[in-house]
């Protein structure tokens, strides 16, 4: 259904831990172009070890993630930093750093693009700082620019992670837990800003996410992960009650869906 | 196990009666040590000597009293030098320490195996030794003076202030460093915006607080020769000078005070 360029190509990626845990076993997985992916699956399922094996916070331990057509895998040190400028990550728990002012949080999402002195010495160029008030304003944040990050609420810390990310001009989203310690409205804001900027400006993204409901709500395409097997890949209307069952285990599922279509006819 | 079955009803205690015992048997031990302790030093103690300590001390601070006052401009300039002792030492044992935390902090050391072990024993090795040691020692190498103080209490510090802030360094949250790697910053930009900012409050409150222990130190380093207030002090003891003794402890007390506070107000400013 997508025929877009392939953005990010998984070709076997395997991730064994140094305590013999195997995280991923032989992930494979093509996202294409623009394309907004939800990863489900219980706790320890390896969806975060997914994402951080494709900007190598993680080492794989075999397989491949290419980007773009650069194989980010295989890259040494200084080439692997600037494949991380185009993956912008958003954490669980937004990850800010917190004595740091909003600005500062922005901006040093273009740490990968500026020398050591001018970012020591916050010298960013001035359509860095452009970009950067503007994201801040598209996501209702303008006023709290100097605002130091420990200041804020959870929803409002999770939107400088996504100007932080977005700044960074990144062709893919890596997206881990964004909704996990926000509250339910909260949660669907975010979801909902992280997936318009998205198509605003063409980004691939990998959601990984808890609430099924919620990912149903806003992505086009959900892959489900099981003590690290892919063993769901369709739509969202495809995930019926025997595919959670599958990923999650045993449970009554039908309440979990119905609440979407509940939801869906008051949209 | 701290859970009992009693006529079928489960019985909880904190601690087993084994674990119980065995606390017991601690404290005993504990007391015993004590007793002993007191009764050695009671033995070994001139007990002929205490017999008149009322008169010696009354005797004492009859003598010191009242204070040499107008000796205190004398002592301008022996205090000025306690104080930047304190000051620059504090100064450079942290232009020191800062490398050797990071090369100590097992999150941020090159090397586990080969550089850890080396700045761990520059930390032990600094701070097992004290500063009045290293002032006589210095003294014997560069001669009397500020400059052997300075130097006592710079090396005396880098272990103290290392110590403590490469434990800061090891408590930082790991997910704030991650996130400012994963947008392809340096590993210099990575300790710069994702490490520096977390350890900044525990580095101020160090470094005061380590000055406040330096201006204590130095006070005493004039007795071996190594500068500063406590020269005065060892010339006035040497003549039985009281009056002056008295006035220059009297001033050391103030600088303390004055320390104290400086080092408290910068602390809660900081947290």
């Amino acid at each position: 259904m997508y025929q877009g360029w392939k953005m990010l190509e998984l070709q076997g990626l395997t991730k064994i831990y140094n305590t013999g845990d195997k995280a991923l076993s032989d992930v494979t997985l093509t996202i294409p172009d623009g394309q907004v992916v939800a990863l489900i699956g219980p706790s320890g399922a390896g969806k975060s070890t997914l994402i951080r094996c494709v900007n190598r916070l993680v080492q794989p331990t075999s397989g491949s993630a290419t980007l773009d057509n650069v194989n980010v895998t295989a890259l040494g040190a200084a080439g692997l930093r600037k494949a991380r400028r185009k993956m912008g990550m958003i954490f669980q728990e937004y990850a800010l750093v917190e004595r740091l002012t909003v600005m500062e949080n922005v901006l040093s999402g273009r740490l990968g693009y500026v020398g050591f002195f001018r970012s020591l010495f916050r010298k960013f160029p001035q359509k860095d700082v452009d970009e950067a008030y503007r994201l801040l304003d598209r996501v209702g944040l303008l006023e709290m620019a100097d605002k130091r990050a420990d200041a804020l609420s959870g929803g409002q810390r999770q939107r400088v992670g996504i100007c932080r990310a977005l700044i960074q001009d990144p062709s893919l989203l890596l997206v881990d837990e964004p909704t996990a310690s926000l509250d339910p409205k909260t949660s669907r804001q975010i979801m909902r800003l992280i997936v318009e900027l998205c198509t605003e400006r063409g980004l691939a993204a990998i959601i990984n996410i808890h609430d099924v409901a919620l990912a149903q709500m806003f992505v086009q395409r959900v892959v489900g992960l099981k003590l690290g097997v892919v063993v769901f890949d369709g739509g969202p209307d495809d995930l019926l009650p025997e595919v959670l069952t599958d990923i999650y285990g045993e449970e009554d599922w039908e309440a979990t869906i119905e609440k979407v279509d509940d939801e869906d006819e008051e949209a | 196990m701290p859970t009992l079955e009693k006529d079928g009803r489960k019985i909880w205690q904190v601690r087993t009666t084994k674990s119980q015992l065995i606390r017991w048997g601690a404290w005993l031990v504990g007391l015993a040590a004590f007793i002993f302790s007191w009764k050695e030093i009671s033995d070994n103690t001139l007990w002929f000597m205490m017999d008149n300590v009322g008169e010696v001390v009354a005797d004492i601070a009859g003598r010191a009293t009242p204070p040499a006052w107008s000796f205190v401009f004398e002592l301008g300039r022996p205090i000025w030098d306690t104080l930047a002792i304190a000051t620059l030492g504090t100064f450079f044992s942290l232009v020191m320490a800062v490398p050797v935390a990071f090369l100590a902090a097992r999150n941020t050391t090159p090397s586990k195996v080969l550089v850890r072990p080396i700045a761990l024993l520059i930390i032990v090795s600094t701070r097992s030794v004290n500063s009045l040691i290293w002032a006589l020692l210095l003294v014997s190498i560069v001669g009397p003076g500020v400059l052997a103080g300075l130097i006592a209490i710079s090396i005396r510090s880098i272990g103290f202030c290392a110590k403590l802030l490469y434990e800061a360094i090891e408590e930082i949250n790991v997910v704030q460093v991650e996130a400012i790697k994963a947008t392809g910053a340096s590993p210099m930009q990575v300790m710069a915006y994702g490490i520096v900012p977390q350890i900044m409050p525990a580095f101020a409150g160090i470094a005061v607080f380590r000055w406040d222990i330096n201006i204590r130190e130095s006070t005493v380093l004039g007795l071996v020769g190594a500068g500063g207030i406590g020269l005065a002090l060892q010339s006035s003891l040497n003549v039985l000078a009281w009056p002056k003794v008295s006035l220059i402890l009297l001033v050391i007390l103030v600088a303390v005070v004055i320390g104290e506070w400086v080092s408290a107000k910068v602390r809660g400013a900081i947290i």
